[in-house]
């Protein structure tokens, strides 16, 4: 571990996370440069003194209402045409519990 | 009118407007052009010439029977590859949405449609808009109308080739965290990112919701000033959109004064690692600024230095998030061998295959950002410089109207150059991301070029949220002593091709 303070397991636990299915070469490679990444920008986390408020959005957040008026969406043919597997009206996906029979 | 491919939109738009000549004849003439230098340019990723043609027919008709009084009616315009047109193909820059058709317009395209302006195609890209040199597409890079064999900058590099090579006189880019700026610089074409919530966010794909916005590309201030009124405004679809009424721009423009006005220069952004020439064009541009009338005062922002550290955990941490849309099951591409895989395998698969290295990049590292145990160090530090940066700009915009900068450090590299060193390609960013994190909004217009390599230099201008207009006030000042000097814009200057 260097002084980005990552190594190959954490990156491999990243990619499986993130839903990436990484090569050895990768998470070598990844590795490496995540590791220099970090290094070079965890300079800012003594910048900041903890009494001053993080700021997560450039503009005041508030809630935005409207009112309850229903409106014409997007047909399923619409969502059809750009799916990879739709069938019966509905998006066609790989099982999603359980060992291959 | 001579060679129709060189005049501004605002010419265009006249000229039709007089009926000296049919929109149909101006999108006819961008689509020979298109066809005859984009296999050397390769700024575009979609063209559709039958369907641009009667598009612009449509407009001519609406024109001839008055429907239509917008003042860029009947004008082409090239679009970003990541707004989502309705049945046409809408990739990113990514192998992950190859194919894809968006079954709705963003706002800004129905925006556009409304004021008769023509879509020429869609525009290459770094995949996601992640990267500053447009090497990062999934199909293949873009090349500098200047030099071939350099980048255009990126992540719009696309977009601003097609306007510097003259295939589209305007076109739309997005800027995260400097993504229409540099590419303007760095092709010597004029780009704006508008006031963060200036201009709907609705239907843009989004990279980092808290930093994207959408502005105008074009050759000279004034067409930018067109597009950027056409486009900005209110959106009840996008919550994060302003509803105010928006700066008159245009007027801005056409006002192109500075006498009285404070300038500030940005101390931290002029020194180490920006390119000699670029710098000297900069001081000479101060020069003229002064003999305008305004007065040019330096101004400090301390914090500017952690600005990119910021930047490259708030992007990626929000760019994890956002991607964790393509996973294969209801849009793009899927990879399944058949071998009864589980929905998580099947993913992982798609995302590894459909994804390029630079996404994967930042894909991890903001999952690292925002893992429990880190998310205190990394992500709550950045936010908390974020309202460093922020408060540094309300210190400065209390001393002066605008503030000026470089616009990137260099000008244009070659292609391979930095293409697999991430650290040396994020350092392109340095003088624009600051206006990200704060919501400013900023101009990049060109200065002239770098002696030692004969490319175009870009100047940055910031103003406080909502003054768009003084972007514009100040630009187009600087810009007609600069065409004065010149006889001419600097992108008449420009290869032919």
């Amino acid at each position: 571990m260097g002084q980005g303070g990552i190594d190959a397991e954490q990156v491999k636990h990243l990619g499986k996370l993130a839903r990436l299915e990484l090569s050895s070469e990768e998470v070598e490679h990844y590795t490496l440069q995540l590791e220099q990444i970090l290094g070079a920008i965890t300079s800012i986390s003594v910048v900041a003194a903890d009494h001053i408020p993080p700021t997560s959005h450039p503009i005041p957040m508030e809630n935005v209402y409207r009112e309850d008026i229903a409106v014409r969406g997007l047909e399923i043919g619409d969502f059809a045409s750009g799916a990879p597997s739709f069938e019966d009206d509905r998006f066609r996906v790989p099982r999603i519990l359980g060992e291959p029979g | 009118m001579s060679d129709l491919t060189r005049q501004s939109a605002a010419t265009l738009a006249s000229a039709i407007a007089r009926k000296e000549v049919s929109s149909e004849e101006v999108t006819r003439a961008h689509l020979d052009r298109i066809s005859q230098v984009d296999e050397r340019v390769r700024a575009f990723l979609h063209v559709d010439r039958e369907s641009s043609i009667a598009r612009a027919r449509e407009v001519d008709q609406q024109l001839a029977k008055g429907e239509l009084s917008s003042p860029l009616a009947g004008v082409p315009i090239a679009l970003k590859d990541l707004l989502a047109t309705k049945g046409v193909p809408t990739t990113c820059g990514s192998r992950i949405l190859e194919g894809w058709r968006p079954p709705y317009n963003a706002t800004i395209v129905d925006k556009l449609n409304a004021a008769g302006v023509v879509s020429l195609g869609k525009t290459n890209m770094d995949e996601f808009a992640m990267g500053s040199s447009t090497e990062h597409s999934g199909y293949g890079p873009t090349h500098n109308p200047w030099d071939l064999t350099r980048i255009p900058g990126g992540s719009g590099g696309g977009s601003a080739a097609a306007v510097a090579s003259f295939e589209s006189p305007m076109a739309i880019g997005t800027d995260t965290g400097g993504s229409i700026r540099q590419p303007a610089a760095l092709t010597g074409t004029v780009g704006v990112k508008p006031t963060y919530g200036g201009v709907s966010r609705y239907g843009i794909v989004a990279l980092a919701s808290s930093l994207d916005q959408a502005g105008p590309c074009a050759r000279d201030v004034m067409d930018t000033a067109l597009l950027h009124a056409v486009i900005a405004g209110h959106d009840p679809r996008d919550s994060t959109s302003i509803n105010e009424p928006v700066p008159d721009v245009v007027a801005a423009a056409l006002k192109a004064d500075v006498r009285g006005m404070k300038i500030g220069v940005i101390k931290e952004l002029k020194g180490e690692g920006f390119q000699a020439g670029v710098l000297e064009r900069f001081n000479q541009s101060l020069e003229i600024l002064t003999e305008l009338g305004a007065e040019v005062i330096e101004v400090s922002c301390p914090h500017f230095e952690y600005a990119l550290g910021a930047y490259y955990l708030i992007l990626p941490s929000e760019a994890s998030s956002n991607l964790a849309r393509f996973d294969g099951m209801r849009f793009g591409i899927r990879e399944d061998d058949g071998k009864d895989r589980s929905v998580e395998e099947v993913m992982s698969a798609t995302r590894e295959k459909g994804f390029g290295a630079e996404v994967k990049r930042r894909i991890m590292l903001g999952t690292y950002a925002l893992s429990s145990g880190y998310y205190d160090a990394y992500y709550g530090q950045a936010q908390r410089i974020r309202t460093l940066i922020t408060r540094d700009f309300a210190d400065a915009f209390s001393h002066v109207d605008v503030l000026v900068s470089p616009t990137a450090p260099t000008t244009a590299f070659k292609i391979g150059e930095k293409l697999d060193d991430p650290l040396a390609m994020y350092l392109n960013d340095i003088a624009t991301i600051p206006v990200n994190l704060a919501g400013n909004c900023a101009m990049s217009l060109p200065i002239g070029r770098a002696p030692e390599d004969g490319l175009p230099v870009g100047l940055q201008i910031i103003a406080p949220p909502m003054a768009d207009h003084l972007l514009y006030q100040v630009g187009s000042a600087l810009e007609s002593a600069l065409a004065d000097r010149w006889g001419g814009l600097l992108i008449s200057e420009a290869p032919t091709l």
